[in-house]
């Protein structure tokens, strides 16, 4: 089974303005997938209708085998725990430390206390960041800001993970690590849907590559078939 | 186990919250505990005019005094035409011997002229004795009674005792009163504290909801936050009752005025007064921020 499967999607916000037509895209089990294109071309818009926090205006997004455009607001929390998802701003709570930030995503589960120590653990080791678990985010470089944003997303062991621009505030060396930490969760079974600008990281990484342009897929290029 | 975990977690929560916005939480708190001293005077005030209105009430009798040459089977005629007026609970003959033996007991010199009264030359009257169910209609019934045949008086402490209990019931509806504009201001003030708080947490209500948070989850530690300022809120009141009750008990020896009035005895009256306070204090503070979570948590 496809992991997401997009088909004739068009998003149309409240204010008028398009920002998907009629896009097609589906991305299999396991896969790694960069979205890039020039600013305003929706890949955002794309990546928000994947986790649902947009409804499609037309046409169906299969996650998982799960119609998600059809969730109702109030259910919307149980695809989110299938999913992890990843920005370019963290979104870490400042006042937690590196450890709490991560366990928040399962005390909310009400997972037992050893368990929680497990799992979080386990996910922040993967981001090589099992020595700062008592630090605060402040004292934390970008990088590693980000690092922790993507073991809260991966603790819970989600099929799927959607990045919108996770490198986008950091130079091109943390980029490159995190993109490495991200190959390596790809490599242990997760799918990886990043959105992204930098055409650097893109043609490094040698992955499949979608280029969307006003709202459409202009051209979708396979494994290793990118370059800038 | 898991309720109890995410229960737990909910509360730590709360407490966080209460803690977070401080001074907000103490206008509040404050605003509860004024309310519930209110309340507890309100209620306080209110359980002892109803309980004295009814002991005036059931002490209030109409005295019915029979024509001095009645005879046996009108008397009892009487009886059942007192009877059938509404309102009249009880009836109790008194004769005019039984009258003059009770003056008798009580003063020495009544019972040095009445002593020597037979039946026929005792010029007191028999009576009837007689109860209503509800004091507002002795009026009525006295006038009804009047009507009668062989009925020479009717007494009853006309004006005073209606005069009282209808004070009494004014006092009563205008504390009910403040007490509901007390309750709304203050769960008004709770929704505004919680609102406050959902305004400070909203990226933490972002990232809830993106690692998969649901409503419930979300909306619980507001709710629990007003539960907390409830209940935070009615402990000085509920101190201020449990001593300052007994205090004014003992301080007016139990009574108001006149022993007529007696006060409520201070237990287990003042444990269900505090018990009622902690219930609203609760309430208001829940209601207050369901009211926010309502209003400006729109997930
Ligand atoms: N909330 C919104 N309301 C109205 N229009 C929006 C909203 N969000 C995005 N848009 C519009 O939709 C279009 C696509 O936006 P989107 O954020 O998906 O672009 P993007 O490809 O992510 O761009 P960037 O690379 O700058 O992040 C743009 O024209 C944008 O102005
Ligand atoms: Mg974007």
């Amino acid at each position: 089974m496809d992991q997401i499967r997009v088909q004739g999607v068009t998003h149309t916000y409240k204010s008028g303005v398009t920002a998907l037509y009629d896009l097609d895209l589906t991305v299999e089990k396991g896969e790694f997938v960069f979205i890039i294109g020039s600013t305003g071309c929706g890949k955002s818009t794309l990546g928000k209708l994947l986790y649902r926090e947009l409804k499609p205006t037309k046409g169906t997004i299969l996650v998982g085998g799960i119609n998600v455009g059809k969730i109702p607001n109030r259910k919307v929390y149980k695809i989110r725990r299938k999913m992890g998802v990843v920005f370019q701003d963290y979104k870490l709570l400042d006042k937690l430390t590196v450890y709490e930030n991560v366990a928040f995503a399962l005390e909310i589960f009400g997972l037992p206390k050893d368990e929680i120590h497990e799992k979080v653990v386990k996910a922040l080791e993967l981001v090589g960041l099992k020595n700062k678990l008592k630090m605060y985010p402040r004292e934390l470089s970008g990088g590693e800001q980000q690092r922790v944003a993507i073991a809260r997303a991966i603790v819970n062991g989600p099929k799927l993970l959607i990045c919108d621009e996770p490198t986008g505030n950091l130079d091109p060396k943390t980029s490159m690590e995190v993109m490495t930490v991200l190959d390596e969760i790809n490599k242990l079974g997760t799918t990886i849907l990043m959105v992204t600008h930098d055409i650097n990281i893109v043609d490094k990484m040698k992955k499949r590559t979608v280029l969307l342009n006003a709202g459409r897929v202009l051209k979708d290029y396979a494994e290793g078939e990118y370059t800038k | 186990m898991k309720t109890f975990r995410i229960l737990g977690r909910n509360i730590r929560d709360s407490f966080r919250g209460v803690w977070r916005n401080l001074s907000l939480s103490l206008a509040s708190i404050s605003c509860i505990t004024i309310t519930l001293i209110v309340v507890s005077i309100a209620m306080i005030l209110s359980a002892n005019v109803n309980n004295f209105t009814s002991q005036i009430e059931k002490d209030v009798t109409i005295v019915v005094f029979l024509d001095q040459n009645i005879e046996e089977d009108d008397i009892d005629s009487l009886y059942y035409d007192i009877d059938t007026i509404q309102y009249v609970e009880s009836i109790t003959f008194k004769g005019k011997d039984e009258i003059a033996g009770e003056m008798m007991e009580a003063s020495e010199t009544y019972d040095s002229i009445m002593s020597n009264w037979t039946h026929e030359d005792n010029p007191l009257q028999d009576t009837y004795l007689v109860k209503v169910t509800d004091i507002d209609h002795i009026a009525e019934v006295a006038k009804e009674i009047g009507y009668l045949e062989n009925v020479s008086v009717v007494k009853y402490g006309e004006g005073m005792v209606e005069e009282l209990v209808s004070i009494f019931d004014m006092i009563k509806n205008v504390t009910i009163v403040i007490v509901i504009a007390l309750i709304l201001v203050t769960a008004f003030l709770i929704a505004n504290t919680i609102k406050i708080t959902i305004d400070s947490r909203r990226r933490e209500i972002e990232i809830m909801r993106l690692v998969g948070a649901s409503n419930i989850n979300i909306k619980i530690p507001f709710i629990f936050e007003g539960l907390v300022l409830g209940v935070i809120g009615s402990i000085i009141p509920i101190i201020i009752t449990c001593y300052g009750y007994a205090a004014l008990y003992t301080r007016l020896h139990g009574q108001l005025f006149s022993s007529i009035i007696k006060l409520i005895v201070p237990e287990p009256f003042m444990y269900n007064v505090s018990l009622l306070l902690l219930v609203i204090g609760m309430v208001v503070g829940m209601v207050g921020s369901l009211r926010a979570v309502k209003k400006y948590l729109k997930i």
